[in-house]
């Protein structure tokens, strides 16, 4: 994905967060949100292997080997981190604890559910902690692109894959638009500038119920 | 109260069959004298217990690469092509675990209970074949406590009465898996004397760890 998308994606993620808030943000396009959290807005990021408080990668040669994040990248701890183990991870996961999680998805439908671990025939690399973080996070956000790689919409009526969780995203926001899973149905809340809403309309499968306040 | 062993020693132990929870998380925080051990001794058809299938050269990837494993409860294991291969040509059997699932069941084997009630999982594969209890109007999926027979963990330091501390994102699964060996062989920096540990900052207690190995420099 152009980094300019990328980047549009996180800042437009950070807009939801408050201050205060307890954070997990997935691997991949979910973790450029930390890019933009506006200042004097201090978020605190979890990260599920057993920190919270995460600070930013550390400068080249400053790696500690004991201290990574859950994709495997090396971080660093802000003053104010706490380190515990995995059990209390997950419980502050599965507990609703956290106030946002952040993922990627391969699909995500009408009713909030989500999939994005395996393709069956194709790859399974697990699930990991998605299971436990959609499940359990107080609010659910899928970043994505809103078409894969072949123009087919991610955005659909009901997910084909097997599904990470049923019915708890809350928001999905793509490069086109911000979407809220409603009780009536996918809400299209906005539009982004190069878009129109017909273009979005056109290239998502689920139904769409256009806001009256769309941006 | 706990012996000091050898990697060597420790791999001994392990048998055929034998059922290990590793910890670590992708590599770090794994045991990884003990499990380059397990590799010398070449003893097969295990079954591993373990958040991560690790790096082909890291971790406990190594044993997947050495053709030891015939049995797998694991989270995660997109980061070890080796693994898939055996899975899809059915050289190793696994069960995918979600992450906090795999914890709260291997803890409920290590603190006496027979298995745990969560949320996670349900309307999803991982709810299949599995009994669904409601308690107050919620749905929660019964999920089995997993033994095993060894749990081989690492650790920053021990004390000689067996205590340990952790260091930073290596604590991961370890405190957790501690507990949930029959037998518990713990790979550490260094043994110090009693007493020169805060008894505040203990993670482990002692009680829990059968065998040290301390990690060869």
């Amino acid at each position: 994905m152009a980094l300019d998308k990328r980047a549009r994606i996180g800042a437009r993620i950070a807009q939801e967060l408050k201050d205060g808030d307890y954070v997990n943000l997935g691997i991949g396009l979910p973790t450029e949100t930390a890019n933009h959290i506006p200042p004097g807005v201090h978020v605190i990021f979890q990260s599920e292997n057993g920190i919270m408080g995460t600070g930013p990668a550390p400068a080249e040669g400053e790696e500690d080997q004991d201290m990574i994040n859950a994709g495997g990248g090396f971080i660093t701890a802000l003053p104010g981190a706490a380190f515990f183990d995995s059990a209390i991870s997950f419980g502050i996961i599965r507990g609703g604890h956290l106030d946002f999680t952040v993922l990627g998805a391969l699909q995500v439908d009408q009713h909030g559910n989500l999939a994005n671990w395996m393709i069956p025939g194709k790859i399974i690399p697990g699930m990991g902690g998605a299971m436990d973080l959609v499940t359990g996070a107080k609010t659910v956000i899928v970043a994505m692109e809103h078409v894969d790689k072949k123009g087919n919409s991610k955005v659909l009526k009901e997910c084909t894959l097997p599904l990470t969780a049923k019915g708890r995203v809350s928001l999905i926001i793509t490069d086109m638009a911000v979407m809220e899973v409603t009780p009536e149905g996918l809400l299209l809340k906005e539009v982004s500038e190069e878009f129109t809403v017909e273009d979005v309309v056109n290239a998502t499968e689920a139904d769409l119920i256009i806001a009256d306040n769309l941006k | 109260m706990f012996k000091q062993i050898t990697a060597a020693e420790a791999a001994a132990m392990i048998q055929p069959h034998s059922r290990l929870a590793i910890g670590g998380f992708l590599a770090v925080g794994a045991p990884e004298g003990i499990i380059d051990a397990i590799v010398a001794a070449g003893t097969r058809d295990l079954h591993m217990i373990v958040i991560a299938s690790d790096w082909e050269d890291r971790g406990v990837g190594k044993l997947v690469v050495n053709h030891q494993l015939k049995s797998a409860q694991v989270s995660h294991t997109g980061t070890n092509r080796e693994i898939q291969n055996q899975m899809n040509s059915g050289e190793i059997q696994v069960e995918l675990v979600p992450q906090g699932t795999l914890m709260e069941r291997c803890r409920a084997f290590g603190m006496g209970l027979g298995g745990v009630l969560t949320p996670t999982g349900l309307g999803t594969v991982v709810e299949e074949g599995k009994q669904i209890i409601n308690l107050d109007g919620k749905d929660y999926i019964l999920e089995p406590a997993i033994p095993s027979d060894f749990a081989l963990i690492c650790a920053h330091k021990a004390d000689k009465s067996g205590n340990l501390v952790f260091r930073k994102t290596a604590r991961n699964s370890n405190p957790i898996m501690a507990m949930a060996g029959k037998i518990t062989i713990v790979e550490v920096d260094e043994i110090v004397e009693s007493g020169e540990l805060d008894p505040e900052a203990i993670v482990t207690p002692g009680v829990f760890v059968d065998y040290i190995v301390v990690k060869e420099a």
